[in-house]
C-alpha cells in the first residue's frame, strides 16, 4: 500500500487575481481510494482540471507513476493512464451507450488509416476486440442492458455509470471521479458506493471529489481537504472528522472546540 | 447504401434486399432514361453524381465531425484547377487521368490542412465565418492570379481542358458499336462517376464505422469529453478537413475533364451554399440521407426549369424569373419545409449500434 502513484508538488493555480490552487501537495498511493472534499469554491474541480490537462498550472508539478506529467494535454495525460470523469455529465449524447465505451478504447487500438480503408485482419479483428470488451464494461458497471439506448436518453444515475465505463475503458491506473454522487439518491448511491469498491478491488487506485460526507468517510482510505486554494488537512477520515481547522472551514468557527 | 433501400417507399421495411436491388437498377438504368428525354437530361444526372461526391464530402467534414465549412467548393476549384493545369493546352501539360486525379486530391487534402490548422480553436458560427473567408480567398486567387504572371489566366478561365482516357479511350467521345448503335459520351461519364460515387460510399462508410469516425463523432457530440478519453483533437480534426477536401479534390478534377472549361465562376460562395443544403435537407451524418438530398436538391431545380421557362413564356411572352433564380428560391424552400416538417433532414441519421442486429442481437439479450 506504500507504493507512490500520484505525488503534486506545490501545485499553484492563479485566474487573473483570483488564487484558486496554492502550493497544494499531497501523495497519492497506489490502491487507495483517496477523497478530496472541501466547501464549494475550495478548488477541488480546479485541482482535477490542473491535473488532467484542462489547465495549466501557474506553478508546481505532478509525479505520475515516477515521471512527470505533461501539463495543458488532456490526451497525453489520459494516455499517461489517469481518467477522469466530469462534475456535470459529458457524454457523447448522439451516440448509444455502447458507443460512448466504444469511443473510449480509441486510445488503447491502433488501427491505421491504410487498415480502416482496406478493412485488414487487424482492423477487424480489434473492431470486434472493441465491441466485445465494451459490452464486458456495460456489464461491469451494470447498465449493459441499455448498450442501445442513445446516452442522451439514459436514466441520470446510469449517465453517471456509463461515463465511468467510459473512462475505464481507457485502462487508466488512476481513476478521477468529480462529484459522482451529485443528484443520486440513497440507492443509487448505495450502488455508487459498491461499483467504486469492486475498481479499487481490480487494481485501480481512485481519486474521489465528493460532497457527500457519508460516502467519502464511508469509502476513503485518506482525505485531504481544500479551503481556499489550501490544503488544510490530509489523514484518515477518522482523524480528519476530528481537525478543528476542517470543522470550522465547514461549519464556521463558532462551531470548532 | 442501406440507409437508401430503407428509404424506398412501402418496400424498404419489408424487403430491404429488395429495396437495396431497386436503388441499384435504379442508378444503373437512369441514363438510359435520361436519354430517351435527350442529351440534356443525361447531363443533368451527370452532374447530380458529381454533387452526390461533393455532398459526401462535405458530410464527412459536418456531419461526422460537427465542422461546419461554408468554404467546402473551395476544394473542389482547387481538384478543378489541378486538371486544368496538368492536362490541357495552357501549360501545355497532357497528363493521364491516373495522375491528375490524384495530384488533384492531394493538392485538395493539402488545401484542408492548410484551412484545418488555423481554425482548430474554433466551432459553430465563428469556424463558419471564416471557412467562408477561404472558400472565398480561393475564388479571388483564381480570379486574379493572371498578373503579373499568368497562371490561372483570370476570370477568363482555362480552356479545351483534357477529357477523362481510360486505358487511352477517351470517353468523350461516342462508342460506335454498330452502325445504329453508339453509346453516348455522357452515358459513358454518368458510369465513370457512379464507380466514383460507389468507391466515396465504400470508403467514407468503412472511415465512419471505425475507431476514427468515432473519434469524429465523439468530437462532434463533445470536444471536451473527447480529450479527457485520450483522443488528439487537433489531429482527428485536421484528417477530417483534409478527407473531407480529397473528395472534392476529386469531384473537381472529375468536373474539369467532363466540363472541358474552368472558370472561378464555378466556384461561388452559392456553390458552397448549395452543397450545404444538400447535406442538410437529405440529412447530416446519414450516407443515404446525404446521397438522397444531393440527387434532390439537383434534379429538382432542373425539373423546375424545364417547366418554368415555357410556363412563363405561354403567360407572359417572356422570362420574368431567371432559372438560377429559381434554383436559390427552390433550395431555400426546401430548407423552409425541411425545417418545419422533418427538421432531422429527409432521412435522419441514426446511432449505428441503435439497431440491435447489429450490434450482434445475441449478446445484448444474454
Amino acid at each position: 500500500m506504500s507504493i507512490t502513484l500520484l505525488e503534486a508538488q506545490n501545485i499553484g493555480k492563479r485566474f487573473g487575481g483570483l488564487t484558486a490552487l496554492s502550493d497544494v501537495s499531497l501523495t497519492i498511493r497506489k490502491g487507495e481510494v483517496y477523497g478530496l472534499i472541501g466547501p464549494n469554491g475550495a478548488g477541488k474541480t480546479t485541482f482535477f482540471n490542473v491535473l488532467t490537462g484542462a489547465y495549466t498550472p501557474n506553478g508546481g508539478e505532478f509525479i505520475f507513476a515516477g515521471s512527470e506529467l505533461p501539463t495543458g494535454k488532456p490526451h497525453e495525460v489520459v494516455a499517461r493512464g489517469i481518467a477522469r470523469t466530469f462534475q456535470n455529465i459529458r457524454l457523447f449524447r448522439e451516440m448509444t451507450a455502447l458507443e460512448n465505451v466504444m469511443a473510449g478504447h480509441h486510445l488503447r487500438s491502433d488501427s491505421s488509416l491504410w487498415g480502416i480503408l482496406t478493412q485488414n485482419r487487424h482492423m477487424r479483428e480489434e473492431e470486434r476486440l472493441i465491441t466485445e470488451r465494451a459490452f464486458e464494461m456495460l456489464r461491469y458497471v451494470g447498465i449493459e442492458r441499455h448498450a442501445t439506448t442513445l446516452s442522451r436518453n439514459l436514466s441520470y444515475g446510469d449517465q453517471r455509470r456509463l461515463e465511468i465505463a467510459r473512462a475505464l475503458a481507457t485502462e487508466p491506473q488512476l481513476l478521477a471521479l468529480d462529484e459522482p454522487a451529485a443528484g443520486m439518491n440513497a440507492t443509487e448511491t448505495s450502488q455508487l458506493r459498491d461499483l467504486i469498491s469492486t475498481i479499487r478491488q481490480d487494481g485501480v487506485t481512485v481519486l474521489l471529489i465528493e460532497h457527500d460526507v457519508k460516502l467519502v468517510m464511508g469509502l476513503c482510505d485518506r482525505v485531504a481537504v481544500l479551503n481556499f486554494g489550501k490544503k488544510i488537512a490530509e489523514d484518515v477520515p477518522a482523524e480528519v472528522q476530528k481537525n478543528p481547522e476542517v470543522i470550522e472551514a465547514y461549519l464556521g468557527s463558532s462551531h470548532a472546540h | 447504401m442501406y440507409e437508401l433501400a430503407e428509404a424506398v417507399p412501402w418496400l424498404g421495411s419489408r424487403n430491404p434486399r429488395a429495396a437495396r436491388g431497386v436503388v441499384l437498377a435504379l442508378m444503373l438504368i437512369a441514363p438510359m432514361i435520361a436519354l430517351s428525354a435527350g442529351n440534356t437530361w443525361v447531363r443533368i444526372l451527370d452532374f447530380a453524381l458529381l454533387y452526390v461526391m461533393l455532398a459526401l464530402g462535405l458530410n464527412l467534414v459536418v456531419g461526422f465531425a460537427g465542422l461546419l465549412d461554408l468554404g467546402y467548393i473551395a476544394f473542389y476549384a482547387v481538384g478543378a484547377y489541378t486538371w486544368a493545369f496538368l492536362a490541357s493546352p495552357h501549360f501545355g501539360l497532357h497528363l493521364p487521368f491516373w495522375i491528375v486525379l490524384p495530384a488533384g486530391a492531394g493538392f485538395a487534402a493539402l488545401a484542408g490542412l492548410i484551412l484545418g490548422a488555423p481554425v482548430l480553436r474554433l466551432r459553430g458560427d465563428y469556424l463558419a465565418i471564416v471557412t467562408l473567408g477561404f472558400g472565398e480567398i480561393v475564388r479571388i486567387f483564381m480570379n486574379n492570379l493572371n498578373h503579373p504572371i499568368n497562371i490561372t489566366n483570370g476570370p477568363q478561365g482555362v480552356n479545351m481542358l483534357d477529357s477523362l482516357s481510360l486505358f487511352g479511350w477517351d470517353i468523350s467521345r461516342h462508342i460506335q458499336i454498330t452502325d445504329d448503335f453508339k453509346i453516348n459520351s455522357l452515358v459513358l461519364f454518368y458510369y465513370v462517376f457512379l464507380l466514383c460515387v460507389v468507391g466515396s460510399v465504400i470508403v467514407i462508410r468503412r472511415l465512419q464505422l471505425s475507431r476514427v469516425g468515432r473519434a469524429w463523432a465523439a468530437i462532434r457530440d463533445d470536444e471536451l469529453a473527447a480529450k479527457a478519453i485520450g483522443i488528439n483533437v487537433r489531429n482527428m480534426k485536421l484528417l477530417a478537413f483534409s478527407m473531407g477536401a480529397t473528395f472534392g479534390g476529386v469531384a473537381g478534377g472529375l468536373f474539369g475533364s467532363f466540363q472541358g472549361f474552368v472558370s472561378p465562376e464555378s466556384f461561388s460562395l452559392m456553390e458552397s451554399i448549395a452543397i450545404l443544403t444538400m447535406v442538410v435537407f437529405g440529412g447530416m451524418g446519414n450516407l443515404g440521407g446525404v446521397i438522397l438530398g444531393a440527387i434532390a436538391l439537383s434534379l429538382l431545380p432542373e425539373l423546375l426549369r424545364s417547366v418554368a421557362l415555357p410556363v412563363q413564356q405561354a403567360l407572359f411572352g417572356h422570362v420574368i424569373l431567371d432559372p438560377e433564380v429559381l434554383r436559390m428560391l427552390l433550395l431555400s424552400l426546401a430548407m423552409i419545409f425541411m425545417m418545419l416538417l422533418r427538421p432531422a433532414g429527409l432521412l435522419p441519421a441514426h446511432a449505428r449500434y441503435s439497431r440491435p442486429e447489429l450490434a450482434g442481437a445475441g449478446r445484448i439479450t444474454e
